[in-house]
Order: C-alpha cells, then structure tokens, then sequence
C-alpha cells in the first residue's frame, strides 16, 4: 500500500525532460510574440545571403576591432544593437573603417560598394534591433524650411553653426560641415548619434520634423549666399580677414602707387 | 554790335558767381590760405585718408538703410520671398533688414556695402595710428590730436557695434547677450546698468531702438565732432615729413592743396568707393537670413564679433576660469572683471602714451620731421609688444576657427594662447629691439665707410680690398639725421631732493635710451672719406704702375 502511494508519486525520469521542454517552448513562443508586438517597425526584409555576405565582409574588414561576433574589444565599442542606420552612416561616408584612432574619425574616401554596405548592416541589423535605414518617405526634401530652419537652429547650431558650416568641439573633435551631407547621412545621424552626437529619436524629433530640417538643409545646399561668394561661411573671422587683407591690402598697394616719386 | 567783342568779357557767368560769393563770405581769402597748404608726399600719409573716405561711405550708405529699416522689436510674421523664413515669427526689426535683403532694390548691396566700409574704416584708423605711432608722429605739438584720433578709433568701434546688433538676428543677439553678461558682471552696479540700457531684463523689447538712436545719431554726431577737431588740429599743426634734404622741424615740404591734393584726393576718394563696391559686389558679409531670427535659446557654432570688437571677445575666452570667488552672497566675476580691467587698461595706455614718452625724455621742442621706426628702437619695440598683445588677443577671438580648420584641439589652442599673451609681447620686445639697434649700426657703418662697391681690389704688396663707394650727399641725409637721446638721471630739485617720481623718470629713461647708436658725425665721416682717399690713390698708384 505504501509502496504503491509512493510508486504513484514517483515521478518518470521522461517527465523532467517533458516539463522542460514545454516550459521553454511557451516562454520562447510567448518571448517572440510579445516582441513582435512590442518592436516599432519590422527590419527590412534581408536574405540569409545578403547577412552571410555581411558577416563574411565583416570578419574580414571589421572584427580585429570591433570583435569577431560584433561584442566589441578595448579599441572600438560593441555593434551589437547599433543599428542598420548606423552600419550605413558610419560606411557609406568613409568614416569606417577608421584609419587611425584619432579625435575623431575623418570622412574619407568609401571603401565599399553599396550592395556590401548593405550586406554589413543585415548582418548588423541581424544580430539585435537598432535605428534602420530611413524610410525614402522621409528623405524628400518636401517638409516645411521655416519649421526645419528653427529646429536647426535650436537642436542643432550650436555645434554645426546656424549655415551648416560647422563648429569646434572640445579635445579636437568637431561637429563637421553639413554643406555636401545627403538626406539620407543626415537622418541616420540624426538617429544613430555619431561619434559625439547626441540622439534625436523620434521622441525628441519626429520622423516628420526631421523631414523639415533636411529640407531646410537642402534648401541652403541647393541656394548659395545671395550675396555673392560666402567665405565659407564662417562668419566674422573671415570677413575681418578679407577687409584686412583683400579691402585694406588693396588699398594700400594703391597708396604705394599714388605715393611713388614719378621717375 | 562790334563793341562785345572787342570788349574783354568782364562777367562771364563763374567769374560773376565768384565775386558775388567772395564779396559775402571772403571764400577768396580762405581758398587762398586753403589751397596754399601743402602737404608732404608719401604712400604711409594716405592712410587716414582711407579712413575718412570710408566714413563717408559709411554716411551715404546709412542713410539709405535708414529709409527702409523699422527698428521695433514688435512681433511679426515673415511673409518675404526668402523661403526658409516664411512665416516664421520674429522682430519687424529682423523682418525689415530681411527686406532691405531681398525686396528692396540695392538694398543687399547697400548693406554689404555699409558693412565692408565699416570694417575698413576701423581697420584703416588702426593702420593709420600704427603709422603715426611708428613714425613719432604723436610727438609735441600733436599729443592732444593723438587722443582726439584714439577717441575716434574707440568711437569706430562703438559705432561698429550698435550697428551689429540692429539687425535681431541670433548673431546680433548673441553679441548682445554677451555684453549684457559683461555688464552684469561689474560689482554692484552692474544689474542695474544692464537693466537700464535693456529697460528690464534682457533681451526686451527696447534695445534695438535704443541702439538705433546711438547709431544714427549720437555716435555718428560724435565722430564728425572729432573727425572735425582732427582735421582741424591737423591744419593747425601742419602734416609731417620724413627726414631728407631741406626738410627740417620748421617747414613743411611738400605740393600744395590746390590743384595737387584736390586732384589726389577727389580721385583717391573713388577708388576707395570702388574698391569698397566691388568687395561689396562679390562677397557676402553677414548673411543675416542664415541666422533666423533672435530667440535667446539657440546659440549658433562660430558665433563671433566683427573683427574690432575680436579683440574683446579674445579676452574674455583666454580668461582663466575658476578664479571666480564669493564674498558673502555675492560673487565676484573674476573671468569677466579681468579681461575687462586688461582690455581698458590696454587702451588707456594707448591714449596717455604721448605723454609717458614726453616726460621720459623730457623734450619740449617741437618736431615735425618724423622717426624712422629704427631710430627710436624702444619706442619701436614697445608699439610692436603692443602689436603683438592686441594680436594675441585677436587671434583668441577665433580659437574655434583655428581648431577646427587646422585640425588641432581647441583646448590646447586656448592655452598656447594663453601662454602667447604673456609672453610672445616680450619676445616681440627683445627681438624688435635688437633689429632696431641692428639697422642702426648698419646705417652707421654705411654712413661712415659708405656703400660696398663689391670692386675686390688687390694691392702690390698683396693685400685684398673692397673699395666702399661714398654715399650721394642726399642718400646720407636720411641716415644721420635723427634725435639722439641719452639716459638722464636723477636730479634733485630745488629743495636739494631726489624726489621719487624723478628716480622713476631717471629709470625710465635708462629703459628707453641705454643702448643706443648715436648718429655718425660729420667728422667721423670726414675721417672715413679721408682713409676712403688714401686707399683710392694707392689702388691708383698700383693700376699705374702695372700698366
């Protein structure tokens, strides 16, 4: 009788791998269905192919720094969680790879074609979700100046001067010029918060707004100083050195001339 | 009939105009006296002239601007055709400069034409009292023109900055914001100064009309005030001249006003206007429609004075920080009182040093023949400390500029240049000096043994030498005809005392005169030519000889 009350008690050895199983099975479905509820967009349809390509292209150009699984080491941050955007600002301006450790990392000539930049953010985007490629709709140029313009100044001249000519930072860094920076380059910094840049996520600036200010940043591109040449727009500095040198300098030569003892 | 002819037109229409005004108001007389005036001929004397001219500018292109700028800070919306701006709300001040920008006809190229003119009418006064530092002109009689034209640089400057900040936009405001907080930062009194001129707390609503007032009317009334007291001292004292043959302390040589300088100068004035009009025409000076309108929030990257307030702005970034301290409840804004204390300090030793220089050397005579710079070597090398303290100062100015565009850290730009402050003046000093010095003695010896002929002659007896070609009697004029001072010393006065300030004086004129390289004498020269004559005959003798 005991022994029968303890044989029905006895759990099989099957039933630890059985409960095991279910339970990992309900938390893993139930994991993904919260988080497909729970992300804000779907990342854009990638092949297994194209995150090959990226991984491939990834080990080979970019782990020595940044880890062979993207973790990250003592020179360069972890990847993981950065985003599309992020892969494709940082590549497709030549900022990566980086040449040298520096203040900051140079925009230099690109090193990929656009289908492995692509590739090497699928595979990025593929290892956690982060910031993606913005959407075209937003790339238009077709938003509001005046709205763009006061957004500009107030978020953003600070650092990059109210033309877009750029500014100092401390320690040699620098917030660079914004005259010859694409649509799509100035929404992904936007999001993604380069280098020293702060983010300005859809909270701060929506999708929207962000429209406005690149279309205020592409109608000065497009619209060069009224005024004539614009010296970089650099301001004051500038202006001071051309009365002094060009006006004055002028001048003067003209006073040598005036003043000459005529042979 | 025939007698019209026959007799000599008597009234012809200008002669007629010229009598009837003669006989009213004797312009006869004052064009006699006007037109005989003459003046010395040199590119350096020009100078000022720049300065002039570009005030007159300055006038025209105002007034211009005037008939079309509204200097009310009462809220609008931008409905203009620059697109970035439309509808935006702002000042109708802002609003009313955009439209000088983009509605009125010429009205962009009147205000680039007003700003580059007052840029160069600050520069060309600076240059112009370089000159007169460099060349002693500041000495007796024209100690007092000196203050009057350092008056009249200080006013550029303010004139420069009232205009700046008319505009309202987030430069001119930023500019504004930064002299409120200079304000604010003077002990005391310095809130309600602030308070006052703003008409509450900034940025309010009244500063632009204020500044307005003071631009078009009093600083300007001001200027022509001293430009007058100038001219007219100038006329007074009669213009310098540099050292040379007949020119002397007692007279002046040079053309006279009529026709020469009328001619000079009326062509002179448009090429300075044309010059002023074509920078004008091609390059853009303040783009105020990139600045937006001013909202005390945004400050924009690169934000800086125009180029003679720079020199302020400076000061004030190479301000040590964390000297600030507090007593009570109040602080003492040490970072803003002291580059506030240097920069007046700076100018008032500007304005007084015609008088230091005086009474260090004591000389009461009257001097109208000019230094060469090389010839009053201290004097010389405290202008270029002066020089190179004002540049350092400048330069901090841009210490953003300079980072970024020559890819350094902005913060080890800030203290080298700190460092420069202090120390590049005396380095600027000591090497001035000795240059000074330098040329001194190589005008002595060229004076004295005249000019190397480069002719290699070898005597009979073997012996090499250059044969030094003497000096044409005018080219020697310029090299031995200078002041010499000697170091003074102490003297007691009557009461048989060294007083204090005399041991200062005895000091500074041991500073100032203690090395010096007096002027070759004529019998050193006569010694010289005499050795000179010796050396010729021989080298005669020798090709004689050989022939």
């Amino acid at each position: 009788m005991m022994k029968k009350k303890i044989n029905g008690m006895r759990r099989s050895p099957k039933a630890l791998g059985i409960v095991l199983f279910a339970g990992l099975l309900a938390v893993g479905t139930g994991y993904t269905a919260v988080n497909a509820a729970v992300s804000p967009k779907v990342q854009s349809v990638r092949t297994a192919e194209e995150i090959a390509l990226g991984k491939k292209l990834f080990l080979s150009n970019c782990s020595s720094c940044h880890g062979k699984n993207a973790e990250g080491t003592a020179n360069a941050p972890s990847l993981i969680g950065v985003g599309e955007a992020s892969v494709d600002f940082q590549v497709s301006t030549g900022r990566m790879p980086g040449a040298a450790s520096g203040p900051q990392l140079e925009v230099k000539p690109v090193q990929f074609t656009e289908e492995q930049t692509s590739a090497m953010a699928a595979y990025i985007g593929s290892l956690a979700d982060g910031p993606s490629i913005p959407d075209a709709a937003y790339l238009q140029a077709n938003g509001n100046p005046t709205v763009g313009g006061e957004l500009f100044r107030i978020n953003c001249a600070m650092c990059h001067n109210a033309g877009g000519a750029g500014g100092a930072l401390t320690e040699g860094k620098y917030a660079p010029n914004l005259m010859k920076s694409s649509a799509k380059t100035i929404y992904e910094a936007m999001v993604t918060g380069p280098q020293n840049m702060p983010v300005f996520n859809e909270a701060n600036i929506t999708p929207e707004e962000k429209n406005d200010i690149i279309t205020y940043l592409t109608y000065l591109q497009n619209n060069r100083s009224v005024g004539g040449e614009e010296l970089g727009n650099l301001g004051p500095v500038v202006e001071g050195l051309l009365a002094w040198l060009g006006l004055l300098g002028l001048l003067v030569t003209i006073t040598v001339w005036l003043g000459a003892k005529s042979n | 009939m025939s007698n019209t002819s026959t007799t000599p037109k008597k009234n012809g229409f200008l002669a007629g105009t010229a009598n009837y005004v003669d006989e009213r108001v004797g312009v006869g007389g004052i064009l006699k006296e006007f037109g005989r005036k003459i003046f010395p001929d040199h590119w350096s004397f020009m100078l000022g002239e720049v300065a002039l001219y570009s005030f007159l500018v300055l006038l025209l292109s105002g007034t211009f601007l005037t008939f079309f700028f509204d200097p009310s800070m009462a809220e609008t919306i931008y409905e203009g055709s620059y697109a970035p701006l439309k509808g935006a709300h702002m000042s109708v001040a802002y609003s009313s400069s955009l439209d000088i920008s983009f509605e009125v006809r010429g009205g962009l190229l009147m205000r680039q034409v007003h700003h580059w003119s007052a840029l160069l009418f600050v520069a060309a006064a600076g240059l112009h009292m370089l000159r007169v530092f460099f060349t002693g002109a500041f000495r007796k009689p024209r100690e007092l023109n000196w203050v009057v034209g350092f008056v009249l640089f200080v006013l550029g400057m303010a004139a420069g900055f009232t205009g700046y900040s008319l505009p309202d936009d987030l430069l001119s405001g930023n500019g504004l914001r930064i002299i409120d907080g200079m304000m604010k930062g003077v002990p005391f009194v310095g809130t309600s100064i602030s308070a006052g001129l703003f008409g509450g707390e900034f940025p309010g609503t009244a500063i632009v009309g204020r500044l307005y007032s003071l631009h078009i009317m009093l600083v300007p009334a001001l200027i022509l005030v001293f430009l007058a007291l100038h001219l007219f001292m100038l006329v007074i004292h009669k213009h310098t001249h540099y050292s040379g043959p007949g020119k002397k302390d007692t007279n002046v040589v040079g053309y006279p006003l009529m026709p020469v300088y009328v001619a000079k100068a009326g062509g002179f004035f448009f090429i300075v206007f044309g010059a002023i009009m074509l920078i004008a025409t091609f390059f853009t000076i303040n783009p105020i429609w990139n600045y937006g309108g001013y909202d005390p929030s945004p400050v924009s990257a690169g934000t800086q004075p125009d180029w003679y307030i720079g020199w302020l702005d400076g000061a004030l970034r190479l301000a040590p920080t964390g000297i600030e301290f507090m007593i009570g409840d109040y602080t003492v804004s040490t970072n803003i009182l002291l580059p506030l204390v240097v920069s007046l300090v700076f100018l008032a030793i500007v304005a007084v040093y015609p008088f230091i220089e005086n009474w260090v050397t004591g000389d009461k005579r009257e001097h109208h023949v000019l230094d060469r710079p090389r010839n009053a070597p201290t004097r010389t090398a405290i202008g270029a400390a002066g020089v190179t303290f004002y540049a350092v100062l400048w330069a901090g100015a841009s210490t953003d500029l300079i980072a970024t565009n020559f890819k350094m850290s902005l913060n080890q730009v800030l203290v080298s240049m700190q460092i420069a402050l202090i120390v590049l003046p005396f380095v600027a000093f000591f090497v001035t000096k000795r240059i000074c010095l330098a040329l001194q003695r190589k005008d002595r010896e060229i004076a004295i043994h005249g000019r190397e002929s480069g002719r290699i002659v070898r005597l009979p007896h073997g012996e090499y030498i250059e044969v030094h070609e003497p000096l044409e009697p005018h080219d020697l004029y310029k090299l031995v005809d200078f002041k010499d001072y000697k170091p003074t010393l102490a003297r007691p006065n009557a009461q048989g005392k060294i007083t204090f300030s005399s041991r200062i004086r005895a000091s500074l004129s041991k500073f100032y005169f203690e090395d010096r390289i007096a002027p070759a004498t004529q019998t050193e020269i006569d010694e010289a030519a005499h050795h000179n004559h010796e050396i010729e005959a021989e080298v005669k003798k020798a090709i004689e000889a050989s022939k």
